[in-house]
């Protein structure tokens, strides 16, 4: 596979917090357009590789490639230079990012939550913003709540104008960070609906999710992580019906 | 099976309110310790009341009244921006930075404000001029006279707000500390920079948090601005200390004074209450009613009360018919 038919290009990644490696030289790609499934136990290291990704976090070792772009690091002949945080931001646009906890910014009513940063970041007018917004908002299927403040929705309401609000930066990757954990079993399924479509339109997802039967159906390819390091990979199918490592099985029976 | 009480559940509630018998013998222990405190006061021969009458729209009263108010607000503003900046310097990562915001509220903080505002009066005494030019050399662009340049009212701004900033930089740093971080990582993760994101996400969420305390600051500030009176700044205080000294009227003009100080304060909390609405926008379901929505609510309770009066009146008067 050439270069350039990756969008998510992890080579060896390290991350420690202090004396604890989270991080154990992970090396993953993912060509544009798939869908990546990635489960593992908790504390296995899933959401730190995900901030990596966007350089929430800095990593310690290896490189990481979004779009054939080093994400947070200049190479400049056989040295590595840290980026001014203006670059970083930059990177970080084309990167969208949908949370377990929403974080929606609860002083501003959700279209206000979408427009923002294509306004203020990508100088879009609030013309063209608001009417894409809008789109958005259509499609999550909340095109009545463009004046509802955060604290006035469901949270499966909130996790959609959440990943509205991602999408409105036209992001050529998306990261879910267990998008529906937080949620009540009953709206979770409008939360996925939406995730499903957004799959079918070509975006390349990584979704870190307990939802086996979303996976099984919706991503092209199942990693499991364990302890800091990818333990086993492959057709979700495959993944879940056989698993080849002890731990994977073990993980498995235990959540299904 | 026994026969119940028969349980309707179509009907509307029709409640009687709860009744709260200790709220009226509150009020009414209130007001009676209050209105012995003021006739003490109304019927003491040593106070002559028409003085207060006369001086209190005296014009070196008000010119008083609006200096004391022009200062507060001045001071307010300076100090309400140098504490972002100071609050944001002690949260930074860069080391000078914390250092220098640490120092600055170390000291400000740590010196009598009467002594800061005296200090900024002598300024003079200090440097006699205050010049543009090459350091060290005798080579000057332009040099100005310190006095002419800082008169009494600048130095009193500036002593008050400086003091000010190093108070209000904890509150504003208390309420930066206050927004969850994954407000920021949420920002960030849209491609929001710094600044921005301080900006539009994280200082308009503090805000919440920072006015309660910075009204009262500014409160503080109001009646502070009263120790101007040692180095001549025509405030309010000053005013009526000028014109007692000269009618010899002390307890009458310092009502006069606290008077206004009383009435400048509760004006103020008027800004007070339409920012904090402002800023509680998308925090709650509801926000609070403004005092002019409290009225006619209110109105429209006594109004419902005297209806459920006269409904239940009519249906006596029907039931005996
Ligand atoms: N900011 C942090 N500081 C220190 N340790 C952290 C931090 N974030 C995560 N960790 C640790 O890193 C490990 C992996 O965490 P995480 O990536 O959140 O796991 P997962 O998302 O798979 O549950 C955990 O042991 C966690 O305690
Ligand atoms: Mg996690």
């Amino acid at each position: 596979m050439s270069e350039n038919e990756l969008m998510v290009d992890a080579r060896g990644v390290r991350k420690w917090f202090g004396s604890n490696e989270v991080l154990k030289s992970i090396s993953l790609t993912i060509p544009r357009g798939e869908v990546l499934s990635l489960l593992g136990p908790s504390g296995s290291g899933k959401s730190t590789f995900l901030r990596c990704i966007n350089h929430l976090e800095s990593i310690d070792g290896g490189r990481i490639y979004v779009d054939d772009e080093l994400i947070g690091y200049k190479q400049r002949g056989d040295k590595i230079h840290e980026m001014k945080p203006r670059e970083i931001a930059k990177q970080r646009r084309k990167i969208g990012m949908v949370f377990q906890r929403f974080n929606l910014f609860p002083h501003m009513t959700a279209l206000g939550n979408i427009i923002d940063a294509p306004i203020g970041v990508n100088g879009e007018s609030k013309a063209e913003a608001t009417a894409h917004a809008r789109e958005l908002l259509e499609r999550v299927g909340l095109a009545d709540k463009a004046d509802a403040y955060p604290a006035q929705l469901s949270g499966g309401q909130q996790q959609r104008v959440a990943i509205a609000r991602a999408l409105a930066m036209k992001p050529k990757l998306m990261l879910f960070d267990e998008p529906t954990s937080a949620l009540d079993p009953e709206l979770v399924g409008d939360v996925l609906d939406v995730m499903r479509d957004l799959a079918k339109s070509g975006m390349t997802m990584i979704v870190v999710t307990h939802e086996i039967g979303f996976s099984r159906e919706v991503a092209d390819r199942m990693v499991f992580m364990d302890g800091g390091v990818v333990v086993e990979a492959g057709a979700p199918r495959d993944v879940l019906d056989n698993p080849q490592h002890p731990r994977t099985q073990a993980f498995l029976e235990s959540v299904l | 099976m026994t026969t119940n009480v028969e349980r309707s559940t179509d009907d509307d509630v029709v409640a009687i309110p709860l009744r709260h018998p200790w709220r009226w013998v509150a009020a009414a222990a209130v007001i009676v310790v209050l209105g012995l405190l003021l006739n003490s006061l109304w019927n003491n021969e040593n106070i002559a009341k028409q003085y207060i009458w006369q001086f209190i729209f005296d014009p070196r009263i008000l010119k008083g009244v609006w200096i004391t108010l022009l200062v507060t607000i001045i001071s307010m503003v300076i100090a309400t921006i140098l504490a972002i900046i100071l609050a944001i310097m002690r949260m930074s990562s860069n080391p000078v930075l914390r250092g220098v915001s640490f120092l600055y509220i170390w000291f400000f903080r740590g010196t009598p404000l009467l002594v800061q505002i005296v200090f900024w009066g002598y300024l003079g005494l200090l440097y006699k001029q205050i010049s543009l030019g090459v350091p060290l050399t005798d080579f000057h662009i332009f040099a100005v006279d310190t006095n002419t340049l800082i008169p009494a009212f600048v130095g009193g701004v500036i002593a008050l707000s400086l003091n000010e900033a190093a108070y209000a930089a904890e509150i504003v740093r208390a309420g930066l500390l206050s927004i969850d971080h994954g407000q920021r990582e949420a920002a960030y993760s849209l491609g929001m920079g710094p600044g921005y994101t301080l900006r539009r996400i994280i200082l308009p969420q503090s805000m919440k948090v920072i006015i309660p305390p910075m009204g009262n600051e500014t409160i503080s500030m109001l009646k502070n601005t009263s120790l101007l009176a040692v180095v001549a700044v025509p405030e309010l205080y000053t005013a009526s200390s000028q014109i007692s000294s000269g009618n010899l009227r002390q307890v009458e003009l310092l009502i006069v004074a606290s008077l206004w100080y009383l009435f400048i304060t509760s004006v103020l909390s008027v800004p007070q209450f339409y920012l904090e609405r402002y800023y509680a926008r998308g925090n709650s379901r509801e926000l609070p009613p403004t005092p002019f929505q409290q009225l006619k609510r209110a109105v429209a309770r006594m109004r419902g009360r005297a209806d459920n009066r006269r409904i239940a009146a009519q249906a006596h008067e029907e039931a005996g018919a």
